[in-house]
């Protein structure tokens, strides 16, 4: 069938199977592979995109059912030659090694920071309706979704409480500006 | 040129003189930019023109052979290309550094989920369902699926050791620990499942893999395709995580080429998640009793450390339990023994740290439980017992800081504040308990070749077909480079992951930065002669610093000595005597703070501490993120992990992962990790030693003597889930 | 994957007219992909439902809360009127799956997810829920994530929802459109149904309906309510054993109470007679031990899951101890 996907604010047009995920339309037709297949079933995070501004599986969707959305991945997060503050945090902070889930990493961690903005609670918050204070346990309980074999975590968690605080230092300066 | 240089005798501590200052500094990962980006390109990634789709057929019964497979029903779905089960298939992956195929011949079934056939198609949607939908039948046979009820138990010669008497020991003895612990089977489950992109041009093979050891890889590949191994290049720049999965072939890449050759066209075969845990190699589960004797003072007087591990039948590798018992502690009347149970079952292999990261989890909490007898402190009660000599062999240790590795960690920990009496600190529902445990792994290096070009402009380029499977190989090989010539590590260039690079050590038994990091050394050690050469002095009178060559009064930058064309020398790094003469480890001591819910059995990990010693560290970030990642292993294998196989046909049951549960971020506490400075003089020239299993070497054993702390439960069955907690209180 | 028609839907209307038994309904897909993937599920149809106007949050009629089916559960947990007056559920859907699963998977997918039985997701191993009379392969092989209740000889399976858990605990119902367009309301419990002889029906919706809505009755005044999830790992695992409770306490004496578990049982499940035993009752351990034996009175093992009694019996004490403000154990 055809169908117009629209990625990192360009709309494609493609003949597909029916059956083809959108992950799969993104590595095998869109050449995006930064999105990565770790386990093709929702269990692993590495597929992880923005769809509509909000991180989800690629692999438990079909590309099909996408024509109106607005889908982002890793590469339109930024251009490779310039990393954006997430992206510098986690190479400095080694929030990786083998590198193969690491943006879906990134990817979900920048969907999971739109989620805190929003004020959502999650699990461990102890107060559901209080606002929403990342910390370590908010941000490691959030990024549960997206496994890391190598283990990486203890960087990972560094380098997204970071980008957090400086965008929370930056954010009312450029509200007073 | 070729530098050659074999280890027979300890070296200057060259990397300390060196002007640069970049070894040991905590570089980013050169290649890291590539990676948060997403532009790090893995094996499945290479979609090439023209390419098909193979995916592999599994087994559904435990044992038996492929009678007949209804080929043609499947050849009719649309977009097939064809079925394919040629005889050079492989049953099962090639043990690491085997160099040599492994068996072949898919019709004969040795265990459920073994690969009994390609199906190729247009598309991988296509191929996926035809393979799901091929009708294969089968003549079934008995099987064995039980390791504790095999009927083919061995023992193997070479893990048998008798000193002293034990018995004896044991029956005269002041306080003795006779004990038996059980680990459950492992997978390495790395992110990145198993893949293969093949393309032949004429006779020439090129795969794109993911795979650890390249020079051993190109041998099995080409052995079992039954074509020279100058026919096969093996492309692995990146390696999305292999911890011992990926260092043999395994079916993917046979397949992909076998099919790819009929099929005049690129042939991709990527694993499923499934089949990644059905058909790669896997941690055998573990029964081990555990003999301690001491006398009245606390010192050991017997060791026994015997097993019962499990694997395919003639298959040769054997999890080495004991490895590191035989060296760590002190105890002249000692026994090791291993039964290895012949099961149907996915063939076990090398999982990060094979040896010690079970066999230090019955040995480290049988030492607990001795400490407790005698009523000492658990580090006091280690410090006591560790020997002066090797106590079997009776070599000398080479660097060994055991002690000053327990003493940091405990500074740093608040061990002192630990109160010994089980089951005294509780926070609400939850028991909170602290343990610790000793850190130690073997020593190993392994033939590595490099070639360092220090080019026109100045910059230098390093070439090996080495791996970086997340290992921070990119990094320390630079660094290596950097230091030894003089140059800012942004100029230079590491090429790795292509077998028509010089062929290295590759990635696995935590041998490779040590080996191709010496490779890498001594090839810059030759070009630091000719540099001193074309400067007129000698090479201890030079300094290379920032691109500029200075000895004596002369001074000149690096492009203008290489203005006449670019210096190129090949390093090769061979193990010598150095090796025999001395027992080599990496040591260290584990921390760790639990809690322990009284109402649910939940164990949370609270905090983590490591200090280790494992001589020069390289790069102080990505020797620490490899510990911190092994401490989480720890975590994983002592909470979480465990991979279940049907006791009726031996297949998989939990073969993803929300069945097989690897820690989650949630998981991972804070984990502090601290190196102390140590050069070993007999590993290598550049004196490091291996780090990337050290994490993990012991680390599940000071989460369950935490545990113990914690509730007053001594565990010896790991891992430790809810209900174990519940059964005893 | 087995090739499908795919169709999109405009309205419920046309959504259920493109149904059937032999299609499935897809919206967040979460469960329907993962499952038509290993081929355990093969609608001949799939019917896209997603860009129904069926996922609003808002007041229902006579009080209460309307979920559209499409809400996702992330938006569910995030809704205010949720974690202001149904905290058992926000607390149960975050407990759930991964921050991308909750963003994607909807309420009435959620609802409708089948169990993760690894026996029903293998192909190879017979199962009843997936192919009615061929056995139960989880009989006799790993069962320690199996039922304790509710099972029989055909199905030991249990279902996997946080989500239902608290609904059924709250007395929420679901809005159903029929084939023939006409509507119906079921409670939670009334829409799953015990394996019985029949596994392969989770439910008791006829082959067609479409689930349009959930709707949580007026939230109950000044009652405790607390959902609580034992599991391997912190964070991303389904239950060993969860427990939602509600209970109001009047004059020292448990006045309203519903204890609904997951991970023990085919269903979501609640025991009246249990309920009934503490309903005007002192709070206390022993009140609380005999609703546990109520409530445990015909729980078998199955195998390895033998400790799952334990802890249910555990739970109930402590989520109750702490609901009525008795023995806090904590």
């Amino acid at each position: 069938m055809e169908i117009t996907l629209t990625v990192n604010g360009r709309a494609q047009a493609l003949e597909l199977d029916p059956r083809t995920t959108l992950l799969d339309a993104l590595r095998d037709h869109l050449q995006l592979t930064g999105t990565k297949k770790g386990c093709d079933h929702g269990q692993c995070g590495a597929c992880t995109i923005l769809l509509n501004g909000r991180r989800i599986n690629a692999c438990l969707t079909l590309a099909a059912m996408h024509e109106a959305d607005e889908i982002a991945t890793i590469e339109g997060l930024a251009p490779p030659d310039d990393p954006g503050a997430l992206q510098a945090a986690f190479l400095h902070h080694d929030g990786f090694q083998c590198g193969y889930c690491t943006p879906g990493q990134i990817v979900s961690a920048t969907g999971m920071l739109e989620e805190a903005r929003a004020g959502w609670p999650s699990h461990v918050s102890p107060n559901l309706e209080a606002e929403v204070a990342l910390d370590r346990s908010e941000v490691a309980e959030r990024m549960s979704g997206n496994l890391c074999r190598c283990a990486a975590y203890t960087g990972i968690v560094e380098a997204i409480l970071e980008t957090a605080e400086q965008e929370r230092d930056v954010e009312p300066r450029e509200a007073a500006e | 040129m070729t530098a050659r240089f074999t280890m027979d005798e300890t070296q200057p501590r060259l990397l300390d003189e060196t002007a640069q200052g970049v070894i040991h500094e905590p570089m980013d990962r050169p290649e890291g930019r590539l990676k948060v980006t997403g532009c790090a390109r893995y094996a499945a990634e290479h979609v090439l023109e023209g390419m098909a789709e193979g995916v592999l057929v599994r087994a559904r019964v435990g044992r038996g052979r492929v009678s007949c497979a209804d080929e043609e029903a499947v050849r009719a779905m649309p977009g097939v290309l064809g079925v394919y089960s040629d005889s050079r298939m492989l049953q099962v992956p090639a043990h690491g550094g085997a160099g040599t195929a492994p068996a072949q011949g898919p019709d004969e079934v040795r265990y459920f989920g073994q690969p009994v056939a390609l199906v190729v198609a247009e598309t991988p949607q296509q191929a996926r369902h035809a393979a799901e939908a091929l009708q294969v039948t089968y003549e079934e046979e008995p099987g064995d699926f039980d390791p504790d009820a095999a009927g083919t138990v061995d023992r193997p010669d070479k893990r048998a050791l008798d000193q002293g008497d034990l018995d004896q020991a044991m029956a005269g003895a002041h306080r003795t620990v006779d004990v038996t612990c059980t680990t459950a089977p492992q997978h390495a489950a790395a992110m990145e499942p198993h893949a293969a992109v093949a393309v032949w041009e004429g006779d020439r093979l090129t795969l794109h893999g993911t795979l650890q050891m390249l020079k051993h890889n190109r041998a099995e590949l080409a052995d079992a395709l039954g074509v020279a191994e100058e026919q096969v290049r093996i492309l692995s720049p990146h390696v999305g995580g292999g911890f011992g999965s990926k260092l043999g072939i395994s079916a993917e890449s046979v397949a992909a080429a076998l099919a790819a050759r009929a099929l005049g066209r690129p042939v991709r075969v990527v694993m499923s998640r499934q089949q990644v845990f059905e058909t790669t190699t896997h941690r055998t589960a573990t029964r081990q009793r555990i003999r301690l004797a001491a006398d009245a003072d606390g010192r050991l007087t017997a060791i026994g450390h015997e097993d019962r591990v499990y694997n395919l039948p003639g298959n040769a590798f054997s999890e080495p339990t004991a490895q590191s018992t035989h060296f760590l502690y002190a105890g002249e009347n000692r026994r090791m023994a291993q039964e290895v149970a012949r099961v149907n079952r996915a063939c076990t292999g090398a999982v990060r740290a094979p040896g010690e990261a079970v066999g230090m989890l019955a040995l480290e909490g049988a030492m607990d439980e001795m400490a407790e007898a005698l009523g000492l402190d658990p580090i006091a009660f280690r410090k006591r017992n560790i020997p002066q000599r090797h106590p079997e062999t009776g070599q000398p240790y080479s660097a060994r800081a055991l002690a000053g590795c327990m003493d940091d960690g405990a500074r740093r920990f608040g061990w002192e504040a630990r109160d010994p009496r089980p089951a005294q600190r509780r926070e609400g529902e939850w028991w909170i308990g602290i343990g610790m445990a000793a850190a130690a792994r073997v020593n190993l290096v392994s033939p590595s070749r490099a070639r360092v070009t220090l080019r026109e402009d100045g910059s230098a380029l390093v070439e090996t077909d080495m791996t970086d499977i997340g290992t921070g190989t990119y990094a320390i090989l630079n660094q290596i480079a950097a230091e030894m010539l003089g140059l800012s590590p942004a100029r230079v260039e590491v090429r790795l992951g292509d077998t028509d690079l010089p062929p290295a050590s590759g990635s696995g038994g935590s041998m490779g930065a040590s080996s191709a990091g010496s490779s890498v050394f001594v090839a810059c050690r030759a070009l630091r002669k000719t540099v001193a050469g074309r400067l007129g002095c000698h090479e201890h009178e030079l300094t290379l610093k920032d691109g500029t060559a200075t000895c004596a009064n002369r001074r000149a930058r690096l492009h203008e000595l290489a203005a006449s064309g670019a210096l190129s020398e090949e390093g090769e790094f061979r193990p010598g005597t150095t090796k025999k003469q001395v027992s080599q480890a990496s040591y260290g001591a584990f921390f760790a703070e639990v809690a322990v819910n009284g109402v649910t059995g939940e164990t949370r990990v609270r905090r983590m501490d490591g200090t280790f010693a494992a001589g020069r560290i390289l790069n102080e970030k990505t020797a620490r993120s490899q510990c911190q990642g092994g401490m989480i292993w720890g975590i994983g294998a002592a909470l979480t992990e465990e991979m279940v196989f049907d006791p009726r046909d031996g297949h998989v049951v939990n073969r993803d992962l929300a069945g097989y549960h690897i820690p989650v971020n949630a998981d991972a506490p804070p984990i502090g990790v601290t190196f102390l400075e140590e050069r070993d003089d007999h590993a290598c020239p550049i004196q490091s030693k291996g780090v990337g299993e050290l994490g993990i070497s012991g680390a599940g054993a000071a989460i369950l003597n935490a545990i113990y702390n914690a509730t007053g439960l001594r565990l010896r069955d790991y891992p430790v889930r809810p209900e174990a907690i519940l059964s005893d209180t | 994957m087995k090739p499908f028609d795919y169709v999109r839907a405009d309205s419920p209307r046309s959504a259920v007219a493109a149904g059937g038994a032999r299609a499935r309904f897809i919206a967040g897909g979460t469960n329907l992909i993962d499952l038509m993937k290993l081929e355990v599920e093969a609608p001949e149809r799939l019917v896209d439902i997603s860009r129904l106007d069926l996922g609003g949050i808002g007041p229902a009629e006579g009080g209460g809360l309307r979920i559209g089916a499409l809400a996702s559960n992330a938006d569910v947990a995030a809704a205010h009127a949720v974690r202001r007056d149904y905290p058992a559920l926000a607390r149960a859907l975050l407990s759930g799956a991964s921050g991308q699963i909750r963003n994607k998977a909807t309420t009435g997918g959620n609802l409708l997810q089948r169990t993760r039985c690894p026996y029903f997701t293998d192909t190879s191993q017979p199962c009843n829920k997936r192919r009615p009379g061929k056995g139960c392969a989880a009989i006799g092989g790993h069962t320690r994530n199996h039922a304790i209740l509710g099972a029989t000889s055909h199905c030991i399976a249990t279902h996997p929802s946080d989500m239902a858990v608290a609904l059924r605990a709250l007395d929420a119902s679901v809005e159903i459109e029929g084939a023939d367009g006409s509507r119906r309301r079921m409670t939670v419990g009334e829409l799953y149904r015990l394996p019985g002889d029949a596994p392969d029906r989770d439910t008791t919706l006829e082959a067609g309906e479409l689930i349009t809505a959930v709707i949580l009755p007026p939230p109950p005044a000044g009652a405790a309510q607390s959902y609580r999830k034992v599991r391997d790992r912190a964070s991303y695992a389904f239950a060993l054993v969860s427990l939602a409770c509600v209970a109001k306490m009047e004059d020292g004496r448990i006045d309203q109470v519903a204890l609904a578990f997951g991970g023990i049982a085919p269903v979501p499940w609640r025991d009246g007679a249990a309920e009934e035993a503490l309903r005007g009752e002192n709070p206390g351990p022993e009140v609380f031990e005999h609703a546990a034996d109520i409530l445990l009175a015909d729980a078998e093992r199955q195998g390895d899951n033998a400790f799952k009694i334990p802890l249910v019996r555990r739970l109930l004490k402590a989520e109750l101890a702490r609901a009525t403000g008795t023995g806090d154990q904590r």
